[in-house]
């Protein structure tokens, strides 16, 4: 505190309670709407206090999604929403540790030019290559497959730069302690430099694992099937368009299933959250 | 990065390299390269004539009004979204830098949109301000606002700005957070000393202070409203009402994969390459000076 000024306190306080109603309202809102039935929703105006529904409607979109809309169960979308983001997350941590290991402990021919290519990864967003990506999938026969899901996404520039960052700060003398007492580089990659970056390995985690839940135009191309969709795009094909023939309130329940998990992991984990994402930044 | 290296192997090194490398190469490079390919390319929808054709689908893109109203719409979407989701997040982290109580709280909830889809907020918005159901839209009725963004494009735009504002506020809000922590307190008091109050010393020491992050920010909220949005605008008014909403990569999608128009969509995806270019550069080249100061 530089000087004692109790008004501004409690102006601040003021201002960021606003801040955060304003910004938690939307999500109070569907919260609402979930848990009240259909003819509710539609009056006007909509009550703003929960209602009695909720386990019903829950439950009815888990086992068999919206009637009139998409009416694949969402318990299942749940399931490929969590197989996608996980092996998104893993996938991407293990190849590029492993990259950055050979980048920085090794010295080989072309070590730059795969630098560089992994770099340039940052400047091909999917969103950039949409049409020819889609078709290089479908030639491999990865549509509606896991494997379609998540391995084009599993290219990391900014882990591989994270981690090569980081063992640059590992002391040489480790390395060269290690070679002389006859440990391989896989020996020291296992003991010494994987349990090191384990506070590194967990933040990009988190942030992985909100990028793979919350994926939404690669789903999109990569499946047909509704057995395949994720829970992103299953809630999109839920609104039928016209406000009287969507189910407003099953749909604002696989919104707010589609929230839990990344919302949990950030709350949950946030200090690694926080960590992930200033450093992957950098 | 010079006297690192301290294991020798032929093989091992490009074994660890190879999985990387591999996805690289395949979903990255190759698809880029064919996008490339197409973009000097004309093929009717069915693939069965090709012609090469030079630089024309670029040339008629330029001459396309529908791609040019794209870009001024895509221009306005992303300056709004910055600048908008810039000040509302500076203000936040200003007033939320010197609470002591209840810190933890304020944070969390701010930051949990993060953690929402992009799509799942255009589903959120648009239900708070559907025409006929919406709570706010509701409201707004009653301040006498007609509100109805399947008719009017304005209000159509005004939908997308917000629920993308209110995604990336979580984001933005954290690093101005971290951008005011990382100020001297020695700076300030000095200042409070010399009698500057809160907004004088906010103007003249805070603000400029923060001005690296702020530049940072921008690009990043640039990049995010050219790219992540699609999401927001394919899940609320699909580009609508006529091409109001239509962003580039939203139009890249539409005329590729909707309306099969390969060599007009590849072209307008080498465009937003060539952006994406730009703005990474932009991007690092600022980062390395950080680096050095």
């Amino acid at each position: 505190m530089i000087e004692r000024r109790p008004g501004l306190a409690i102006v601040r306080h003021v201002v960021l309670v606003a801040g955060v109603c304003t910004v938690m309202f939307p999500i109070y809102v569907a919260f609402v709407a979930s848990t009240l039935s259909l003819d509710q929703v539609l009056a006007v105006p909509m009550q703003l206090w929960p209602g009695d529904r909720l386990i019903e409607n829950y439950s009815a979109v888990l086992a068999h999604g919206s009637e009139r809309g998409s009416s694949a169960p969402v318990g299942r979308m749940m399931f490929n929403s969590l197989v996608m983001a996980l092996a998104i997350a893993i996938g991407k941590i293990s190849i590029s540790i492993i990259s950055a290991f050979a980048i920085v402990y090794f010295r080989f021919p072309l070590r730059k030019t795969f630098f560089w290519m992994i770099f340039v990864t940052l400047m091909l967003p999917v969103e950039v290559r949409i049409f020819p990506t889609y078709k290089v999938a479908s030639d491999l026969g990865l549509i509606d497959t896991y494997a379609g899901l998540t391995l084009p996404l599993i290219a990391s520039a900014t882990a591989t730069f994270l981690f090569r960052q980081f063992f640059m700060t590992i002391p040489s003398e480790l390395a060269e302690a290690a070679r002389i007492d006859g440990a391989g580089p896989l020996r020291f990659f296992w003991d010494i430099v994987l349990p090191l970056s384990r506070t590194n390995i967990a933040a990009l985690f988190v942030i992985m694992f909100i990028y793979g839940w919350n994926q939404y135009l690669w789903p999109l191309l990569v499946t047909t099937q509704e057995s395949m969709y994720t829970t992103v795009i299953g809630i999109k094909r839920m609104i039928t368009g016209g406000d009287a023939a969507t189910e407003w309130n099953l749909v604002m329940a696989t919104a707010m299933l589609a929230m839990l998990p990344p919302v949990l992991v950030v709350i949950l984990m946030q200090r690694w959250f926080v960590k992930g994402l200033v450093d992957s930044e950098k | 990065m010079e006297d690192r290296a301290v294991f020798r192997s032929r093989w091992m090194p490009y074994a660890l390299v190879a999985p990387q490398i591999a996805v690289t190469l395949i979903f990255f490079f190759w698809p880029a390269a064919q996008a490339l390919y197409q973009s000097v390319l004309q093929q009717d929808p069915f693939g069965t004539r090709t012609e090469f054709i030079w630089f024309d689908n670029f040339k008629a893109l330029f001459a396309d009004p529908l791609y040019l109203a794209s870009f001024r719409v895509t221009a306005v979407f992303s300056a709004l979204i910055a600048v908008i989701g810039l000040s509302l997040a500076l203000l936040l982290a200003v007033f939320a830098d010197r609470i002591v109580r209840g810190a933890h709280v304020y944070k969390t909830l701010l930051i949990s949109p993060y953690a929402v889809a992009a799509a799942v907020a255009g589903v959120l918005w648009l239900f708070l301000l559907s025409p006929s159901i919406g709570v706010l839209a509701l409201a707004l009725r009653r301040l006498g606002v007609d509100w109805n963004y399947f008719l009017n494009g304005g209000q159509a735009l005004t939908l997308i700005i917000v629920a993308a504002v209110w995604k990336q506020i979580s984001y933005n809000f954290l690093f101005f957070l971290a951008g005011l922590q990382s100020i001297p307190k020695s700076l300030i008091e000095a200042a409070a000393i010399d009698g500057a109050g809160p907004f004088r010393r906010f103007w003249t020491i805070v603000f400029p202070m923060l001005s690296p992050t702020t530049f940072f920010l921008l690009v990043v909220n640039v990049v995010y409203a050219f790219f992540d949005t699609f999401a927001i605008v394919d899940a609320t008014t699909q580009g609508g009402p006529s091409q109001a909403t239509e962003i580039l990569v939203f139009k890249v999608y539409q005329d590729g994969v909707q309306s099969l128009d390969l060599g007009g969509s590849a072209a307008q995806s080498v465009i937003l390459m060539l952006i994406v270019i730009v703005l990474t550069v932009v991007q690092f080249r600022y980062v390395e000076r950080k680096v050095q100061y």
